[in-house]
């Protein structure tokens, strides 16, 4: 039975973004440590460390999971994606971060990449969603600059583009009057 | 080809700064690496809101693996002097507790170890005794005569008082039709950015020079109050700002004291410093707005207009006025008459520390407090002379002629028209709709309601201001405080490309962009040929007191300054060209990435080859023309002028203006609000950028709505800061935050370059009253405390409560006195057991250690007083605690009085209780007992929502095992019996 | 914010998970979502000797049929039992109350067995169990053992399970045929803690109700099958009863109007939605 010992290093392989990683992690070691300390995927952003901000939030097999609420050698064996496998190339961003920088959906961008994991796993399984089931899963995370509005118009408009329709004209600009 | 003009300020351009945040390449204080050999530093923190420190034992702490120092106050005042403070009095402003802790959450001491789990480790044995001192939470109980004093050098702890009159307020009372007052206690919250605190603190012995990595947003003023605690000249603090920082609103002006902390850490330890906050630190320690107790008078004509008003404020800036604070107090002097026209004033403005968390920045500084007294008192107003409440707001709003307008405070309102944004916001329908959706829910039953705001948002802060707090003799003494120094560098590189250089600090809210556009306007660029730096290094750079970013300071300030030092430049460029293309300077235009003469086709030069001139070819520069490389602008708006001798002061150079409209409906059974429609009107003068300017709007408004219903830095009476976490402290969700709607007028500053005003901060100050405006409307009540919880609302329309069925005990209410958090219970128990024997167990030591759950190591101090090691908790939560037991009133063997208090790294714990015995048929005794107990410290920070059953619980385990133990022979009989009400 | 040092254990078998429960029970917990425990440690609130991580033990990860109950394993997270084909008709109840369970990002880590473990007394969970008097399936080296939810949840955070014990299933009993479910909660925001939540199930000739948040523990109530003010004064018996208390978030008296209110309205829509 592997039992592994406190204070002792022990060895933690998953897969990263697509790629074979590992690492050396003591029991107690989260994920959110793991992941920016040793393997430097530091878009993954820690807000509160018990599981209430999301802004740690990444994918373990493909669902959504917070990173603080993650012992770094529960990733053993897992796929894990953070925001920095989201892009379909360096130079490039998906069409969910396209929508974000269009409709404004972000300020500080401290949040940010939970909340594009969230919505990269959501929009995969539901992908024809409705506005309040969007608010729903935003609802999981805490963004303290944009009062939500555009994230959710960012990802009503990622889902329409996703599903190949046009992407909205919604003008979010202010009203003169 | 004739190159096109394309002006790029006012479009909403996709940010420059997003595709690197959005793919993770953020540059957050903590995703930068460090020099190899950086240690990691935790904050122990103080579970007391009031108490002698006796004794600090670092030693099991610092003999631990990995923790190469322990830092505790007496090491910080050998090395560091107090910082100083806005207020001069004799309090002594140390960032971490010398001697004394004010507050819970108060620094301690300071554990630098290899890593940070290692740092909190060591947190755990480090033992501090502590001598407990009566504390003070409430701000008017703290300045009454007896309070307990904070800070024992000061005479009291009302540590400023100050009386303004402007005008004649007293005659504008005596004649006044009516007089109608309102009294407000404006709770605590915070902006609580999503990124915590952070530094990263080096020292070099040889040169004296603390370098410092701080995800700091200024105001700079500070760097002058910390480079003085650090005993170092200003050149030998320098001081660096990441490149992103995630959110402010005003908050991460309170890293600075954590700077001192981490730069003497960094000292001792001999190398580099690394602390990122926790959530809870931030949460219970960093920066809280100030809660405030108002009265505000109104003297009012029958038609409802004001002649004149009478504000009395009292502020609670926490356990230490630390700077720039009170400024919270006198960020609106200028403008204590909002949108109106009120020549006649009085103010009396107090300052009381209490043993609360330090206050500071927080988004809308001042505004939230003021307004909320000032657009509750317009409703009064109406409702008490049955007018029409917007009818009461436009009869004394400032005509759009009368600008600039100097209020009767001092400010100098730079542009408005607010009669026609008030129109306009009602126009279309959008009122009509408001009065009719209302109309409907109340035909149906429903409790409806509507609300109206109209407030004036002050931007770009004078400097001076604070200095109001002074009387006027003393600020001729300490000499004239002044301006709101702006600057801007603008650079041309030998290939011709441009960079700007801001000190504006900022945290999101898209600053680059911004000059990126505005830079790009003056040079006839496309916006993404722009660099713009941000980071800021205090060293190197071009900074001055003002810079960073609050008081919504960027848009007018910094972009204008931006302006200007790109005009600078283009200017110097068109005569270089001018020189080139042998036409006169001013023919010279700028577009589409050329250089022309205006009208003549042929005469055009690329950008670039005449932008690197000065690098190359510094011989043709035409004569008076030094070089066109780089031109650093410093801009201070000459309306920033010092206070008057007669206390007015042009608190800030730009005055926007906000109306909100909102209707509610109120569910009465679970006091839940539920925001119909939200109508927000802005004037913020020449829009830079629109889209950013919407998400200033909807954010602050989603900040304003968690003010409004769910954010509360909430202390028992008692000091015990009771929301540490986001379970307790709750920010607005997705699900929470209604669309508004947004409208604008523009009426450009003629004080700024860019016609710009501030925008950020308006919807803190105006949407909590306005929706409070909207419930008392639905509700009918007058009497509205923020922030609107469900209980709280659901008390303003409950009806008598069905009574508890006949059959059943009535047991004492609940206190409902806000703030009286003390967990209070009974209990019984029944125990086959005589008095007597029962008696004794509670007489004897080992008896009761025995008793007492997970209790080991009883020391017997007398027969009545006891100490042991015990360790509690319910379900995994369990804790180690140090306990102390003493039994009193003895009435044997019927009665006594227990109490005990317990103290631990989980937080500390005291009650009392009253046990009686009464013996009943079969030698059956009934012990009935009532306990009162007080939770603090980090368990009482995480835990509310779970304390007082936790307390019930482990009160109950301690009878259980009495009974337990009184007859052992039963343990089913007794497990029975406590299965149920443990 | 960072736990203190722990062993791990990744059991791959029900036994070495037992094993460890029965040598080091009290200083052990186990892990499973870790949505609850997480938090507990990385304030250290909790700072066991050992973690047994029991999500890797064969047959934890499925939700099964056993007859008229639907058996949950201590691996199967509460998004998966959310995402049950048919849920909605085969425990309404649950098909209800689930989506008021944390938020999508808990939901899709957290299990139904360890919610049921850590007793949250407002938990949406432990409420489900007591209100369809479904049962915990206890397993230590020594015995399997069986308790309805009422037996199992003791208090505040505390429950019956023994510290070598470890919860091995838990079983919601399917729907009755011909009988309607409910579940109504008020939280302060969707996703928190609630209130007051409430859940009732009703039959041609009985209604049970069963509220979280109030007490220390879910309680439920059988009724024959009230109206009008009949009901009205059960519901306020048992809103007394139920000793409420004021904390931050809500007072006891409006936690007693809930009680009031929500149970009614769960009753009515559960008597309506009898088939």
């Amino acid at each position: 039975m592997p039992r592994l010992t406190a204070g002792a290093r022990h060895r933690v392989a998953f897969t990263l973004n697509g790629k074979p990683v590992s690492l050396d992690a003591e029991p107690r070691l989260l994920a959110t440590d793991a992941l920016r300390q040793q393997l430097g995927a530091t878009g993954t952003h820690v807000g509160c460390e018990h599981g209430a901000c999301g802004a740690c939030t990444i994918q373990i097999d493909g669902e959504p999971a917070r990173a603080c609420l993650t012992l770094a050698v529960q990733l053993e064996g897992r796929d894990v994606r953070t925001v920095e496998g989201l892009a379909p190339a360096a130079d490039r961003l998906s069409v969910l971060q396209a929508t974000f920088r269009r409709h404004h959906a972000l300020q500080c961008g401290f949040c940010t990449a939970g909340i594009l994991i969230s919505l990269d796993a959501f929009l995969r399984t539901s992908p024809n969603p409705d506005e309040q089931e969007l608010r729903e899963v935003v609802g999981g995370h805490l963004c303290r600059c944009t009062g939500y509005t555009a994230i959710v118009a960012a990802a009503l408009d990622a889902a329409a583009t996703l599903r190949g329709e046009p992407a909205s004209s919604v003008n979010r600009d202010p009203v003169h009057v | 080809m004739r190159p096109e003009a394309i002006t790029w300020t006012g479009q909403s351009v996709e940010r420059v700064e997003d595709a690197a945040l959005l793919s993770g390449r953020g540059r957050f204080i903590d995703d930068l690496g460090v020099k190899p050999g950086t240690l990691h530093a935790a904050i122990l923190r103080s579970p007391h809101a009031h108490a002698d420190i006796l004794s600090i034992d670092i030693a099991a702490a610092a003999a631990m693996p990995g923790v190469a120092a322990v830092v505790v106050g007496a090491d910080l005042a050998k090395l560091t002097t107090p910082m100083l403070a806005g207020l001069k009095i004799a309090a002594e402003n140390w960032p971490m507790a010398v001697e004394r802790v004010r507050y819970v959450g108060e620094p301690v001491a300071i554990v630098v170890a290899m890593d940070r789990y290692l740092a909190e480790d060591a947190l755990d044995a480090i033992e501090i005794s502590y001598r407990t001192l009566p504390c003070v939470v409430e701000p008017l109980v703290s300045i009454a005569p007896d309070a307990p004093l904070l800070h024992e050098k000061t005479s009291g702890n009302l540590v400023s008082d100050r009386r303004f009159r402007y005008g004649d307020p007293e005659s504008a009372f005596a004649e006044a039709a009516h007089q109608i007052s309102v009294s407000i206690a404006y709770p605590r919250n915070t902006g609580s950015p999503m990124e915590t605190f952070g530094v990263v603190a080096e020292y070099d012995p040889h040169e004296g020079v603390y370098d410092v990595l701080a995800n700091f947003q200024g105001p700079f003023s500070i760097h002058a109050v910390l480079s003085r605690a650090l005993k170092v000249p200003g050149n030998r603090l320098r001081l660096r700002m990441p490149p992103d920082s995630g959110g402010s609103f005003g908050v991460k002006q309170g890293v600075a004291p954590y700077i001192i902390l981490m730069a003497v850490a960094a000292r001792i330890a001999g190398r580099p410093v690394k602390w990122i906050e926790d959530r809870l630190e931030h949460l219970g320690a960093a920066v809280a707005a100030t809660n405030r107790v108002t009265t505000l008078k109104a003297a009012v004509t029958s038609e409802g207009r004001i002649t004149a008003l009478d504000w009395d404020q009292v502020e609670d800036c926490g356990a230490y006025p630390r700077a720039p604070e009170p400024a919270t107090l006198y960020r609106m002097h200028g403008n204590m008459t909002g949108a109106y026209d009120v020549r006649h004033v009085a103010i009396r403005n107090r300052v009381a520390l209490t043993n609360k968390a330090p206050t500071g920045l927080v988004r809308g500084f001042g505004g939230p407090q003021v307004y909320y007294a000032l657009e509750r008192l317009m409703q009064r107003i109406a409702v008490e002379l049955k007018l029409d409440p917007l009818a009461v707001i436009r009869a004394n709003l400032i005509p759009g002629d009368a600008f600039p307008y100097r209020t009767a405070s001092g400010a100098l309102y730079d542009s408005g028209d607010y009669v026609r944004a008030i129109d306009l916001a009602a126009a279309d329908g959008r009122l009509a709709a408001l009065k009719r959706r209302r109309d409907e829910a109340r035909a149906e039953g429903h409790l409806y309601g509507i609300g109206f705001a109209a407030a004036v948002e002050p931007s770009v802060s004078n400097m001076g201001y604070i200095t109001t707090v002074l009387t006027a003799a003393e600020r001729a003494k300490a000499g004239p405080k002044n301006g709101a120094q702006a600057t801007a560098t603008v650079a041309i590189d030998p290939v011709g490309s441009v960079s700007v250089h801001v000190a504006s600090v900022p945290q999101g809210q898209g600053h680059r962009t911004v000059l990126a556009q505005v830079v790009a306007d003056a040079f006839g660029l496309p916006w993404q040929d722009i660099r713009i730096v941000t980071e800021l290094d205090t060293g190197r750079d071009a900074w001055s007191i003002a810079s960073g970013n609050y008081s919504s300071r960027f848009a007018a300030a910094v972009a204008g300054t931006a302006h200007l030092a790109a005009t600078r430049l283009r200017d110097k460029l068109a005569r270089i060209a001018a020189g080139q293309l042998d036409v006169p300077a001013e023919q010279i235009s700028f577009a589409g990435g050329a250089v022309f003469a205006k009208g003549v086709p042929e005469k055009t030069l690329p950008f670039g080859r005449v932008a690197a001139l000065s690098h190359w070819s510094p011989a043709l520069l035409p004569e008076g023309v030094d070089q066109a490389i780089r031109e650093t602008a410093f801009w201070t708006p000459p309306e920033l002028t010092a206070p008057t001798e007669f206390d007015e002061v042009n608190s800030s150079l730009c005055h926007g203006f906000i109306f909100d409209m909102a209707g509610v409906e109120v569910d009465p059974k679970s006091g839940k609000v539920r925001i119909d429609r939200y109508v927000t009107m802005h004037d913020c003068g020449t829009v830079l950028h629109p889209g950013m300017v919407h998400g200033q709007i909807r954010g602050g408004f989603a900040q304003a709505l968690g003010a409004t219903f769910y954010e509360e830095l909430a202390y028992a009476d008692d000091g015990a800061f009771l929301t540490g976490t986001f379970a307790d402290y709750l920010l607005p969700t997705a699900t929470e935050t209604p669309d508004i709607e947004i409208l604008h007028i523009e009426t450009p500053s003629p004080f700024t370059p860019l016609g710009a005003k501030g925008v950020g901060e308006g919807n803190c100050m105006s949407t909590p009253v306005c929706l409070a405006n909207a419930v008392a409307d639905a509700l009918g009540v007058s009497d509205i405390t923020l922030p609107m919880t469900p209980g709280r609302v659901a008390a303003l329309v409950a009806a008598e409560e069905p009574a508890p069925p006949a059959n059943r005990s009535n047991r004492p209410a609940a206190s409902t006195k806000a703030g009286d958090r003390t967990l209070r219970g009974e209990g019984q128990a029944k125990v086959a057991a005589p008095p007597e024997a029962i008696w004794t167990m509670l007489l004897d030591a080992d008896q009761l250690a025995a008793i007492i759950p997970g209790c080991h190591g009883v020391k017997k101090l007398s027969d009545t007083h006891f100490t042991a090691e015990v360790t509690l908790g319910i379900g995994p939560v369990k804790g180690r605690y140090k306990a102390e037991i003493k039994l009193s009133d003895l009435d044997q063997p019927k009665a006594a009085t227990l109490t005990g208090s317990v103290s631990g790294a989980l937080g500390t714990g005291g009650g009392a209780g009253r046990i009686t015995l009464t013996p009943g048929a079969d030698g059956i005794t009934t012990i009935a007992y009532t306990y009162e107990a007080a939770v603090g410290g980090k368990v009482a920070a995480i835990g509310g929502r779970l304390l007082d059953g936790a307390a019930k619980a482990i009160i109950g385990q301690f009878f259980a095992a009495l009974a337990r133990r009184a007859a052992p022979s039963r343990p089913g009989f007794f497990a029975r019996l406590f299965g149920r009400r443990a | 914010m960072k736990p203190a040092a722990f062993d791990y254990v990744r059991a791959q078998h029900l036994d070495e998970a037992l094993d460890v429960l029965k040598q080091q029970g009290g200083e052990a917990r186990v892990i499973a979502g870790g949505q609850s425990l997480l938090p507990m440690l990385n304030m250290r609130l909790a700072k066991p000797a050992v973690l047994v991580d029991v999500m890797g033990i064969p047959g934890f990860g499925e939700i099964r049929r056993e007859g008229d109950a639907i058996v949950v394993p201590a691996g199967v997270r509460q998004a998966k039992l959310l995402a049950r084909l048919g849920l909605a008709t085969e425990q309404p109840l649950l098909a209800a109350a689930l989506p008021w369970v944390g938020h999508y990002q808990t939901r899709a880590r957290g299990t139904v067995c360890g919610s049921t473990a850590h007793a949250d007394p407002s938990a949406e969970i432990p409420l489900c169990l007591v209100a369809l008097d479904g049962e915990i399936r206890l397993r230590s080296r020594k015995k399997r053992r069986s308790l309805k939810a009422s037996e199992f949840f003791t208090g505040m955070m505390v429950t019956d399970k023994a510290e070598d014990e470890l919860i091995e299933a838990v079983a919601f009993p399917a729907a009755v045929k011909g009988a309607g479910y409910a579940f109504r909660e008020v939280a302060r925001r969707h996703g928190d803690f609630a209130i007051v939540a409430c859940a009732a199930m009703a039959t041609a000739d009985a209604i049970h109700v069963a509220v979280g948040a109030v007490a220390d523990r879910p309680e439920r109530r059988s009724y024959p099958l009230l109206e009008g003010s009949a009901l009205d004064d059960a519901l306020n018996a048992f809103a007394w009863e139920l000793d409420a208390r004021d904390d931050i978030h809500a007072t006891a008296r409006l936690r007693r109007d809930l009680v009031r209110s929500l149970g009614r309205e769960v009753i009515e829509e559960a008597l309506r939605c009898r088939a």
